[in-house]
């Protein structure tokens, strides 16, 4: 589904991700892992399309299309969707008005009409409902005022509406208590799915209790440099990283 | 004056002598103060001319699309009631309807007006007791005040006249809709309206100008707003002009002790507009509030002026004022307040922001504090700025195109001001309207709609 081939990206002239390749295939779920300022937030920045970031080499391919031709809102229709590790506060825009314009935005990408208004609103407060969330949300501006779990909650609500085929997550456990995690996981394992990929970015293995991944990936300085199951998550919780770094070293 | 000026001046004082021989003749003689006004109001715009750019007043205003024009004045009320339906507000209301400044009495609803209020248009007024009308006309607005209320109390014959007794609460919303005709030739109207609310009577007045599409006529309006103590008026005036209208008016407001005035200056349409507002806090607990949107397109000029004396201690004002500015479009927005000396405990707050939407379009934006007062709260700022485009990005990074995102953060922008409407009927026009200006790529209004019909649930 996903192919990152030999990614190399700079950052202000210093080069972050220096080689990076991974492969996603549709229904497993991926977990990247690594120390601060191993590049994993840019790994899904670029993906998503965001401004500032040059690729000086490599390609990144999505169900064979180059992703890194594709517009910022091409990426997000053909079912590429990062969830902000800080979602943006956009005062005004109410919740419903973002969730109806882009999943119009999505069928209309798909050769498909308007979503008849019924169906979107049944689809919506069962997908509020399922967050745990009031329905209040939806006429309150996007993020405004939220705590650090309704943001994050809001991230997953938009990701259970508009169904990505590759769902990255970046960082989504960050500033959650236990509660909200739960309600979190609980939002992303029901997208698991056979035809559906998720690729979660994390610094703690915390996360990966409550969703476990088929394959576990450690970056260091800009290159993965161990890859292994859900229980290399669990040997990194125990050890740290030093001693992936080490063994990279040697 | 150089020739043209004055030979602009002169065709307005032609039709106006035109306009009084007619009147002599179809009616008699005036009474003989309301001809003296109107002589005193003809004398001052003769003296003043039309307002040039070197006024301070009038810097960014170029008003000679005005001064140049040939208007004539309408001589009766026909309207096509299919049209009046399309373009009347869904309020269930009192109304007082106005076609090119004239009365149009089927199109207005004044059957049911409760005990204590007193509706009519200003002909009506003149002709059932003139002299109760001559005491408050003019005394906010004279001729002094700019050559437009001098023009207008020269021509005035035409507009609306609201009076509420002691204690009256006006449950339903209070209508003057003035409906603007493209016809073969442009007209001009001068209505003046004159609201007095006695003590602690309370309103919601809604003016509303609107028109057919290719309508180019010249609205001289005057407003005189009398409250006295602890009456609560809320004003909504929605101006959805044609973009060939010209439209100026001169509000007045004179507010007595513990009487609260919130006006809403919503203004989308009319190729050039004017608003003047000024507001008198003459009694403590006084306050007033300045709400104002203005949405300029194409090359639409939209200024407001705004001011607030802070006559008294302990008074109140809030002003909000937030433009969106399109192609070469240009606003204006001077808001000023004075708080005189002795006016101790005062509040004052004032605020614009603007959005521009284009490197072309133009904003000028002056706010003034002058204040002669120790203990006193004032806080000003003005800002101007383009879309966040951290927002843009995160609306596109769910699939939403570059111009919707962009729609939605100015309908956002817009909102604002929209959230403080407690009628609904006028939130949602506005909020339908701003979204129709926007690119059509995708249905926004739709989406307006979407969020109504779930408030609704």
């Amino acid at each position: 589904m996903l192919e990152v081939k030999d990614l190399h990206v700079t950052v202000e002239g210093s080069e972050i991700l220096k080689g990076l390749s991974l492969t996603i295939n549709a229904g497993e779920i991926h977990a990247i892992m690594g120390p601060n300022g191993a590049g994993k937030s840019t790994l899904s920045a670029v993906i998503a399309g965001k401004d500032g970031y040059e690729v000086t080499k490599g390609s990144i391919t999505f169900e064979g299309q180059d992703v890194l031709e594709m517009e910022v809102e091409e990426r997000a229709r053909a079912g590429l969707l990062l969830g902000f590790q800080y979602p943006v506060e956009i005062p005004g825009v109410k919740n419903i008005y973002l969730l109806k314009a882009a999943l119009n935005a999505q069928r209309e990408a798909q050769g498909l009409g308007e979503i008849p208004a019924p169906e979107f609103m049944k689809l919506i407060k069962e997908k509020v409902a399922s967050m745990k969330m009031d329905t209040s949300f939806l006429q309150r501006a996007v993020n405004e005022g939220f705590s650090g779990g309704e943001k994050k909650r809001n991230e997953i609500l938009q990701m259970l509406v508009l169904q990505p085929k590759l769902a990255m997550l970046d960082e989504i456990d960050s500033g959650l208590d236990i509660d909200a995690m739960k309600v979190v996981a609980d939002g992303v394992n029901s997208l698991r799915a056979e035809d559906r990929a998720i690729l979660l970015v994390t610094h703690y293995q915390r996360l990966l209790d409550y969703i476990v991944p088929d394959r576990v990936h450690v970056l260091v300085d800009g290159r993965i440099a161990k890859s292994g199951d859900a229980d290399l998550a669990r040997e990194l919780e125990s050890r740290g990283y030093d001693w992936v770094q080490e063994e990279t070293a040697a | 004056m150089n020739e043209d000026v004055q030979s602009d001046v002169q065709r307005f004082l032609d039709r106006l002598d035109e306009r009084v021989a007619e009147r002599i003749a179809a009616q008699g003689v005036e009474p003989s103060w309301i001809a003296a006004r109107r002589q005193a109001g003809a004398a001052r715009f003769e003296a003043l001319g039309f307002p040039h750019r070197r006024i301070e007043e009038w810097k960014y205003t170029d008003v000679r699309s005005i001064a140049r024009g040939d208007f004539r004045l309408a001589t009766d009320a026909d309207f096509s009631p299919a049209t009046a339906a399309r373009l009347t507000l869904p309020v269930e209301a009192h109304r007082l309807t106005f076609v090119d400044g004239v009365f149009a009495p089927g199109l207005s609803q004044l059957d049911d007006l409760p005990g204590g209020v007193q509706l009519l248009p200003l002909s009506r007024a003149l002709d059932e007791n003139h002299e109760a009308v001559g005491g408050p006309l003019g005394r906010l607005t004279g001729v002094e005040f700019s050559p437009f209320a001098a023009l207008n109390t020269a021509f005035m014959e035409e507009g609306a006249v609201l009076r509420l007794a002691p204690g009256t609460v006006v449950e339903k919303p209070i209508i003057l809709q003035f409906l603007s005709r493209a016809g073969e030739a442009p007209v001009m109207s001068h209505p003046r309206i004159l609201l007095e609310m006695a003590g602690r009577s309370q309103a919601t007045v809604i003016e509303h100008h609107v028109g057919e599409e290719a309508a180019a006529n010249f609205t001289n309006l005057v407003e005189e707003i009398i409250l006295d103590r602890g009456a609560i008026l809320t004003h909504y005036k929605l101006q959805e002009a044609a973009l060939a209208d010209l439209h100026v008016a001169s509000i007045h407001i004179e507010q007595a002790r513990d009487s609260r005035y919130t006006s809403f200056n919503l203004n989308l349409g009319g190729g050039l507009v004017r608003n003047d507002l000024v507001a008198e806090l003459n009694g403590q607990g006084a306050e007033t509030n300045f709400n104002g949107l203005f949405y300029g397109q194409g090359r639409q000029h939209v200024d407001n002026h705004t001011l607030v004396n802070h006559n008294a201690p302990n008074t109140f004002s809030h002003e909000n004022y937030k433009g969106i500015l399109d192609d070469r479009a240009h606003g204006v927005f001077n808001g000023k307040v004075i708080v005189k000396r002795d006016s101790q405990k005062i509040e004052a707050e004032q605020s614009n922001a603007n959005l521009l939407l284009s490197d072309r379009a133009e904003i000028d934006t002056k706010p003034e504090l002058e204040i002669y007062a120790d203990d006193v709260k004032c806080a000003h700022g003005a800002t101007t700025g383009q879309l966040d485009e951290e927002a843009v990005f995160a609306l596109r990074t769910r699939g939403i195109d570059q111009q919707t995102a962009r729609g939605l953060l100015t309908l956002a922008f817009a909102g604002e001001v929209l959230e403080q409407v407690d009628l609904d009927a006028i939130a949602e026009r506005v909020e339908l309207a701003v979204a129709g200006k926007l690119p059509e790529r995708f249905n926004l209004a739709g989406l307006v709609e979407t969020a109504v019909a779930l408030n609704e649930e």
